[in-house]
């Protein structure tokens, strides 16, 4: 197979680009459906169900809603701030999810009906990922640090004390967290030796130190680290318990208080795109990937079901978000702060040492 | 490609940090830092070295930055009003200071040549952890981490002593 022109490698990261976002931005608007049926379930509620079937066009319905709001900008609001802020917190949750890879590399069929200057597409291979960074780990960590300042230019822009006081507490809590977050995954990196997330994938693989199946993969083997990390992602992506920045019993709606329209609607988006990124990214590193929780099961009658066992974790994963923000109440800011501290950070790297014992003592692998 | 991209990320990092000292506003000139950094760490990402540019944007932009902001909302910290430096000394200082100044930047760019630098260079995490616990940087890395440690005991004992 002859390598790639540069043409053709834009081609396929253009492509990409456009499936991948539709396809987040579509899961983003199922998901405040899901989030809404499920959390009335929860409740004993019915939720939205009037709008199509089973109410599945709510989201559509809530975004004609949004678009024909009225636009308002507080009079004594710093313009720029306030307007930028909705831009900065999506530019940034959209730049996340490049390094992420969605599915193992899929192989295209032989195409022979493609027109001659596509043919060069048929049995080729290509990665699900807009970017294979070699380190892809500590760039979505990078991106995922700008992204509170989304957060902090809403707060201050709209000159309000409400949403001031939830840009200070998402700026302190998120810097607090990120440190956590990013303590957790230094185990992981560890075994896998490598900052790539295929890389990571690959390591989780079934039979490392002899454990079949999905007992190989991190959330077992690194079980105190995977555990640091949910508690981390939770509060990184501002949910409930530890959704303080918009506390709406003491700050109406916290840093996103005077924002209406399509303004509120990006603000939103941002906050989901950034939840599924935390989960996919919590799947690759903990859960195996696309990697099967049994070996017999990665491929059935000759079809790979890697992109299924992907999904599927994902899903998982997604739910359990709604179904705490459906169970827990809200922490005190100052408990939250002294929990991140005193016992996330320590934890963290008490663990780093474990794990880095044992990879002197016996090998990464 | 490589050069466009270098020239507009350039002229995005000078801009931003002229921003920085023209603006009145403390917050403004926080926001330009941080567009200053980010066009840096594009320029490291154009050098081949995507390691290095992600660690100016998680240390910088991402986590320095975010305090520096913190503390200027916390303090609440107005627009600058009128010119804070006047009087005859400061103006000679200036003059002195711009003079010296122009020289130095003259200097560097005779010398220069002023095309961007293709040539990548090692810099994934194994290399900078190699070069950093190497035997000549080891000791001023972690003679550094310990003054960190002595200015963050020093903050606690200034705060502490107030209440």
């Amino acid at each position: 197979m002859t390598p790639l022109t540069f043409w053709q490698q834009l081609a396929i990261s253009a492509a990409l680009i456009v499936v991948i976002v539709s396809v987040l931005l579509g899961l983003f608007s199922l998901m405040t459906w899901v989030e809404r049926r499920l959390l009335a379930f929860m409740q004993f509620r019915l939720g939205p169900n009037r709008a199509g079937p089973l109410g599945l066009f709510q989201p559509i319905a809530d975004g004609i809603k949004l678009f024909f709001k009225e636009e308002l900008i507080p009079e004594q609001a710093n313009k720029w701030a306030f307007l930028g802020a909705p831009v900065v917190a999506m530019t940034t949750a959209l730049t996340s999810i490049a390094v992420l890879p969605y599915g193992p590399p899929i192989t295209l069929p032989q195409m022979r009906w493609l027109p001659e200057w596509l043919s060069w597409l048929s049995g080729r291979t290509i990665a699900l990922q807009i970017a294979d960074l070699d380190v892809g780990v500590l760039y979505l960590f990078a991106v995922a640090s700008l992204g509170v300042y989304g957060m902090v230019l809403a707060g201050w822009g709209a000159n309000n004390k409400y949403t001031l006081m939830g840009g200070l507490r998402s700026s302190a809590q998120l810097f607090s967290y990120e440190l956590a977050l990013g303590l957790s995954l230094v185990g992981v990196i560890l075994l896998a030796d490598s900052l790539r997330i295929a890389d990571i994938v690959a390591s989780q693989a079934s039979g490392r130190w002899g454990l079949p199946g999905l007992l190989s993969w991190n959330c077992f083997v690194q079980f105190p680290a995977f555990v640091v990390y949910l508690l981390a992602a939770t509060a990184e992506v501002n949910r409930i318990p530890f959704d303080v920045a918009e506390a709406e019993a003491e700050l109406v709606a916290g840093f996103h208080t005077e924002y209406g329209s399509m303004k509120f609607a990006l603000i939103q988006m941002a906050e989901y795109v950034n939840m599924i990124t935390v989960c996919v990214l919590a799947t690759h590193l903990f859960l195996g990937g696309w990697l099967a929780p049994l070996p017999g099961l990665q491929q059935v009658l000759g079809h790979d079901l890697g992109l299924f066992w992907f999904a599927s974790k994902v899903a998982a994963l997604l739910f359990g978000f709604i179904w705490l923000r459906g169970t827990l109440p809200r922490v005190r800011y100052d408990q939250l702060m002294r929990f991140g501290w005193l016992v996330l950070i320590p934890v963290a790297v008490a663990w780093i040492l474990v794990t880095a014992t044992g990879v002197v003592l016996w090998g990464a692998r | 490609m490589d050069a466009i991209l270098f020239y507009c990320l350039a002229a995005l990092a000078l801009a931003s940090a002229v921003l920085v000292v023209a603006q009145r506003h403390p917050i403004g000139s926080a926001l330009a830092l941080i567009a200053t950094l980010s066009a840096l760490s594009g320029i490291f990402g154009l050098l081949g070295s995507p390691f290095i540019a992600v660690l100016q944007l998680v240390v910088y932009a991402g986590a320095i930055m975010v305090l520096f902001l913190f503390v200027l909302m916390l303090l609440n910290v107005r627009r600058e009003e009128g010119s804070p430096a006047t009087g005859r000394r400061v103006r000679w200082a200036a003059l002195a200071f711009g003079a010296l100044f122009i020289a130095q930047v003259g200097a560097v760019l005779t010398r220069l040549e002023l095309a961007p630098s293709t040539t990548p260079f090692a810099a994934s995490p194994r290399d900078v952890a190699r070069l950093l616990f190497r035997p000549e940087y080891l000791y001023a890395f972690e003679a550094t981490s310990v003054l960190i440690l002595a200015a963050l005991v020093g903050a606690m004992a200034l705060a502490r002593r107030e209440q």
